[in-house]
C-alpha cells in the first residue's frame, strides 16, 4: 500500500508492506534518515525519538498508521552542520557528543520540553532524559548542553 | 528507494578507495604511498607498536593528501567509537605540518594494516601508539614542503619555515601556501625519521591544549553522523538472523513457511555455524532477508526453529557460581608467590577473609552490531561499524574463501564499541548473506535482543582474598585467589585459566609491599563467548583488590586512604617482572616501570581535590580506591548518599588521573567522565545471568545501565600534568576499574554494609543508614 509521510516538511510517497510497522523502519529504511536511531526497538532508549506534530514520540514503537496525516519532524528538520539550531549548537559547544549514538533522542526529548517549558529547572531537564540512554555517559555535559540552549534562547 | 537526501546515497555509493582516488585526480599531491613495517621476526623483543600486528607506519604518502586549494586531507586510520581518535591523531599531524586546522578535513582509512600500521582500535592505544608515528609523519609532509619552498626560491633550505598552513622565506619574508608547493612535494624523497626536526612542545598549536572541537561533532547534532547502521544502497537488503539459544547450539530442523507469508520477506536462508571455539565466525542460525529490517524482524518471529542445544546447556549463573566458589576455596595453579604465606598467616595476630563476586556483563554499545556487504565482479565490499578493520577483512576473506585484496573494509562511525566490535562475526553474516543473495547488498542489524543475548560477554569471577595482620593491623601475608573463564576459550581448546594478559590486569600486579603474597588462578570453564570489554580483567580484580584494602583498613581502625599508601609504601620504580607480569600492557617493562610514586601521587591528589575526611551528614559517606591499568595510575574517590529506604544516590566523583602527558586534555576528561557512569553501571545495576544455556536478558528493561537519575550529578577530572618526554599511558579503559570499588566503600562508610557482590541493584534495600563504626 501507498502511504505519504511528511517530514520535515516534504511529502514522502512511501510504498508500505505493514501499516503496524512502526515509523522508525520507515524514516531509516524507506527515507534513508539518520537522524532517528535504533537503539532498543522496545521504547526503552530514546534514541529513535522524533516529534509527531511536535511531541516527542519514541518512533520504534509508533506504528505508521497512528501518524496519519501528523507532521513528523526529526533532528535534520531542526538545523544543519552548516547552520545548527540553537540546541544543537549548544551540544558542539558544550562538546556533549562522545559517540553520539544518543544525541538525536537527546535533542529531540529536549527540544519538545524546551518547547513547552523554556527556562526548565536542572531538575526537570534530568526528569525529562530520564527514559533516554547513553552508553558513553556523557550525561552531565548533556543536562549542560540543555541548559546552555535554554539560556541563549 | 526514496531518499530524503540525494547526497546520502553519493557519500555510501562511494567506497573509499575510489575517493582516494578521486581526490588525486583533482590535483592532490601527496598520493597513497605503500610502506611497511615488518613486525613478523622479533629477536630483540618488541615492545608497544612494534609488538603489534603490521606495527605503524609514518609515511606521509600513507596519510596526508594537500590539494591545489591548500585542503589538506588526513587519514584516521583509527575507529572512532566515541573516545575522540579522529580528532585527536588527525590534529597530532596537522601540528606537527604545521596547518591550519581550519583547512584540515579528515579520511577514514578503510581496513589495510599493510598501508596504515596496526588499526585494532582496542587496549586504550591508538594514541599511546601513534602519537610518536603521527608527529613524524607530520613533520616529514612539513620538511617536504619546506624543501619545495626553497627550491622554488632558489634558497638555502634552511632559510625558511613553514608557518601555518604556508612556507616563508625569512630574509625575504616571502610567502607561499602549501596547496601551491604541494605538488612539487609529493615528487620530492619522504625523509627519513631519525633525520626529521619534531617540534619542542612549547611550539605546539594544538597538542597538549584541548581546544579543538570534535570534527564529527556538527555532522553527528545534525542527523549526519554516518555509523554502521546506516548503510543504505540501492536495491538492498535487510536481514536479521535467528542464532542458537546456547553456545555452541545448531539448527535442529526449521520451518520457513509462515515466515516466507510475511509482506516483504524476501528469502530464509541457513547460516551454517561454527562450533567452538567460534573465535570471530558465525554464530550460525537461520536468516531471514527482506526489503526492510522491520519485516526481516516479524519474518523471524514467524520461523518455527528446532535448536539442538549442545553441551552448554548445563550453564546456570546460580549453580556456576557455587562452582567458582569453590575453586576459589581451594589451592589452584600459583601465579605469583614470594615469601611464605601459610606460616606468616599462622602467625599473625588476625586473619581476615573475604570473597567478591562480579558477574557477566555486555558491552552494549548504543549501536548493535550491524553491517551491509555487496558481492560485485569477485570484490566483496563492507560498510560497517569494527573496532578491527583488518581482522573484519581477513575473517570475511577467509570465510569467503577469497582473497584478501579482494574485500574492502569501510570504517563508518561507531555508536560505542566497548570491546563488541573487536569482533567481527556481524559482518561475517553480512558477507555470507550477500553472496547467498548472488552479490546484491545486504544489510545484518543486530536487533538489541540479539546484541544482549547473543554476545561476547565480560568473564564473571569469583575472587578470594585471605590476609593476614600484625598486631599494628598491618598486613604480612596476603593471599589472593582469582577464578574466571578466560577469553583465550574463543580462540582455541579452552585452558581454563587466566592468560598472561588477563592475570596483568591488576591480579599479579599488587604494588604492595607484603613480604608474603601469593597469588592463584584456580581452573574455570567457559560456556559461554567471553569477549573484551571496556577495561576487562581489571573490573574484576581492582573490585576485589581495593575493596578488600578498605575492609582491611577497617579491620585494622585506620584511614582507608593513609592505609592504602601505606600498604603501597614508598615510591619506587618495579619491574612488573618481578610482580610475575610478563605482559605489562605489551609495553616494555623499562620504559613502563610500575611508578608506586605515581600511584601515590593520583592518591594524594584525589584525596587533597576531593576533601577526604571533610564531614558529611548523616548517610553519606566518601570511599577511595585507586588502580593502576594500560599503564595509566588513575585514583577516585565517590561520595554517596544512602537514604533510609536505602536509595543511593553520587553527589560527587572526584578522579586523579596519570596517564603521561595529554595529547587532547578535553578528551581525556570525556573518557574519564564516561568511565565514572560505566563504572557506576557495572556497580549498580548490570547483570548478565544464564539458565539452561540461555541467557535470561533481553533488552535494556532487564539488562540495566545507568540512566541520567542514577549518574553522579557532579564529576571533577583532575589530570596530573606531564612533560612530553614521559611515555604516554592509555586513556579509554582506565577510568572504569577504580569506580565500583570505590563506590563500595562509599557506601560502607555511610551505612556500614560492606557490598561483596556485584551489582549492588537491591541490596541496600533492607539496610537503610547508620553511619560506619569507621570509615
Ligand atoms: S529505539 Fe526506540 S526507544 Fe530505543
Ligand atoms: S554519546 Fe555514545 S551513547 Fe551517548
Amino acid at each position: 500500500m501507498k502511504v505519504t509521510l511528511t517530514v520535515n516538511g516534504r511529502a514522502a510517497d512511501l510504498d508500505v508492506d505493514d501499516p503496524d510497522m512502526p515509523l522508525l523502519y520507515a524514516l531509516r529504511d524507506g527515507l534513508a534518515l539518520r537522524g532517528p536511531r535504533f537503539g532498543c526497538g522496545l521504547a526503552q532508549c530514546g534514541a529513535c525519538t522524533v516529534h509527531v506534530d511536535g511531541k516527542a514520540v519514541r518512533s520504534c514503537v509508533y506504528p505508521l498508521r497512528s501518524v496519519g496525516k501528523g507532521k513528523v519532524t526529526t533532528l535534520e528538520g531542526l538545523g544543519t552542520s552548516a547552520h545548527p539550531h540553537p540546541l544543537q549548537q549548544a551540544f558542539i559547544d558544550e562538546q556533549a557528543v562522545q559517540c553520539g549514538y544518543c544525541i538525536n533522542g537527546m535533542i529531540m526529548q529536549a527540544k519538545a520540553l524546551l518547547d513547552s517549558t523554556p527556562h526548565p529547572t536542572e531538575g526537570e531537564i534530568k526528569d525529562a532524559l530520564a527514559r533516554n540512554l547513553c552508553r558513553c555517559g556523557t550525561h552531565l555535559r548533556i543536562v549542560r548542553a540543555v541548559k546552555r540552549a535554554a539560556r541563549v534562547a | 528507494m526514496n531518499s530524503m537526501d540525494d547526497s546520502d546515497v553519493q557519500v555510501i555509493n562511494v567506497s573509499r578507495r575510489a575517493f582516494l582516488g578521486a581526490i588525486s585526480a583533482v590535483g592532490l599531491v601527496l598520493v597513497v604511498g605503500c610502506s611497511r613495517r615488518d613486525t613478523a621476526s622479533a629477536d630483540p623483543p618488541k615492545y608497544g607498536a612494534d609488538s603489534m600486528p603490521h606495527g605503524w607506519v609514518d609515511n606521509p604518502l600513507a596519510f596526508v593528501a594537500i590539494a591545489a586549494d591548500g585542503t589538506v586531507t588526513v587519514v584516521c586510520h583509527r575507529s572512532e567509537m566515541g573516545q575522540g581518535v579522529r580528532t585527536s591523531l588527525p590534529m597530532v599531524v596537522a601540528d606537527e605540518l604545521e596547518a591550519d586546522w581550519r583547512r584540515v578535513q579528515v579520511q577514514q582509512a578503510p581496513g589495510d594494516e599493510q598501508r596504515f600500521g596496526n588499526q585494532d582500535t582496542d587496549g586504550s592505544r591508538s594514541v599511546r601508539h601513534f602519537f610518536a608515528p603521527m608527529r613524524r609523519c607530520g613533520a616529514a609532509a612539513r620538511t617536504m614542503l619546506e624543501q619545495a619552498a626553497a627550491a622554488h626560491w632558489g634558497v638555502p633550505s634552511g632559510e625558511v619555515t613553514a608557518v601555518n598552513h604556508e612556507v616563508v622565506h625569512g630574509p625575504t619574508n616571502r610567502r607561499i601556501g602549501y596547496g601551491e608547493l604541494a605538488v612539487a612535494a609529493s615528487h620530492l624523497k619522504v625523509p627519513a625519521g631519525d633525520t626529521l626536526r619534531l617540534k619542542a612542545p612549547s611550539q605546539f598549536r594544538y597538542i597538549g591544549k584541548g581546544e579543538v572541537r570534535l570534527v564529527d561533532g556538527p555532522d553527528i547534532v545534525a542527523g549526519r553522523g554516518m555509523y554502521g547502521i546506516d548503510t543504505v544502497l540501492d536495491d538492498m537488503l535487510f536481514a536479521v538472523v535467528a542464532r542458537p539459544p546456547v553456545y555452541g547450539g545448531k539448527v535442529g530442523s526449521y520451518d520457513a513457511a509462515a515466515a516466507l507469508k510475511v509482506p516483504g520477506v524476501v528469502k530464509v536462508v541457513e547460516i551454517p555455524g561454527t562450533p567452538p571455539p567460534s573465535e570471530f565466525q558465525p554464530l550460525g542460525g537461520v536468516a531471514v532477508i527482506a526489503r526492510n529490517t522491520w519485516a526481516a524482524i516479524q519474518g523471524r518471529q514467524a520461523l518455527k526453529i528446532t535448536w539442538q542445544d549442545g553441551p552448554n546447556v548445563v550453564y546456570d549463573s546460580k549453580a556456576y557460581r557455587a562452582t567458582l566458589e569453590q575453586a576459589a576455596r581451594t589451592p589452584g595453579e600459583v601465579v605469583r608467590n614470594q615469601g611464605d604465606v601459610p606460616a606468616a598467616m599462622a602467625r599473625a595476630a588476625r586473619r581476615i577473609e573475604a570473597e567478591y563476586y562480579i558477574p557477566h556483563m555486555a558491552q552494549t554499545p548504543m549501536e548493535p552490531p550491524a553491517a551491509t556487504a555487496r558481492i560485485v565482479d569477485g570484490l566483496c565490499v563492507i560498510w560497517t561499524a569494527t573496532q578491527a578493520p583488518q581482522a573484519t577483512r581477513d575473517r570475511v576473506s577467509k570465510r569467503l574463501a577469497m582473497p584478501s585484496e579482494n574485500v574492502t573494509v569501510n570504517v563508518t562511525l561507531l555508536g560505542g564499541g566497548f570491546g563488541r566490535k573487536s569482533k567481527p562475526d556481524y559482518v561475517v553474516e553480512a558477507a555470507l548473506l550477500s553472496r547467498e543473495m548472488k552479490g546484491v547488498p545486504v544489510k545484518v542489524t543486530w536487533t538489541r535482543e540479539d546484541d544482549v543475548q547473543h554476545g561476547y560477554y565480560h568473564t564473571v569471577s569469583v575472587e578470594h582474598l585471605e590476609a593476614g595482620l600484625d598486631a599494628a593491623g598491618k598486613p604480612v601475608a596476603w593471599l589472593h585467589r582469582s577464578v574466571a573463564p578466560s577469553i583465550r576459550s574463543i580462540f582455541g581448546p579452552d585452558p581454563r585459566h587466566e592468560a598472561p594478559f588477563e592475570r596483568g590486569m591488576g591480579l599479579v600486579n599488587v604494588p604492595f609491599g607484603i613480604a608474603n603474597l601469593r597469588v592463584e588462578n584456580p581452573a574455570a570453564e567457559a560456556h559461554t563467548r567471553i569477549g573484551w570489554y571496556r577495561s576487562v580483567s581489571n573490573i574484576p580484580h581492582a573490585f576485589a583488590i581495593q575493596s578488600f584494602v578498605a575492609e582491611l583498613a577497617a579491620a585494622a581502625g585506620r584511614d582507608p586512604k593513609d592505609y592504602l599508601l601505606e600498604l603501597i609504601g614508598p615510591a619506587q620504580r618495579v619491574d612488573p617482572r618481578t610482580m610475575g607480569d610478563s605482559w605489562n600492557y605489551t609495553e616494555s617493562p623499562e620504559r613502563y616501570p610500575f611508578d608506586t610514586g605515581r600511584l601515590r601521587r593520583v592518591i594524594e591528589t584525589v584525596s587533597r581535590e576531593a576533601g577526604w575526611g571533610r564531614k558529611l551528614p548523616p548517610g553519606q559517606g566518601l570511599g577511595i580506591a585507586a588502580h593502576y591499568s594500560f599503564v595509566t595510575y588513575v585514583a577516585a574517590v565517590v561520595q554517596v548518599a544512602v537514604s533510609g529506604k536505602g536509595e543511593l544516590t553520587i553527589p560527587r566523583i572526584d578522579v586523579a588521573l596519570d596517564c603521561g602527558p595529554q595529547v587532547n586534555p578535553e578528551r581525556v576528561r570525556t573518557q574519564i567522565e564516561g568511565a565514572c557512569v560505566m563504572g557506576v553501571s557495572n556497580a549498580l545495576a548490570s547483570e548478565i545471568t544464564f539458565k539452561a544455556g540461555r541467557v535470561e536478558q533481553s533488552n535494556f528493561n532487564d539488562y540495566q545501565v545507568a540512566r541520567i537519575d542514577a549518574a553522579p550529578r557532579e564529576i571533577r577530572v583532575h589530570l596530573i600534568a606531564s612533560d612530553f618526554d614521559v611515555p604516554l599511558g592509555g586513556v579509554g579503559e582506565p577510568g572504569v576499574p577504580p569506580i565500583a570499588p570505590a563506590l563500595c566503600n562509599a557506601i560502607f562508610a555511610a551505612t556500614g554494609k560492606r557490598i561483596r557482590q556485584l551489582p549492588i541493584r537491591d541490596q541496600l534495600a533492607a539496610h537503610g543508614s547508620q553511619p560506619a563504626a569507621n570509615g
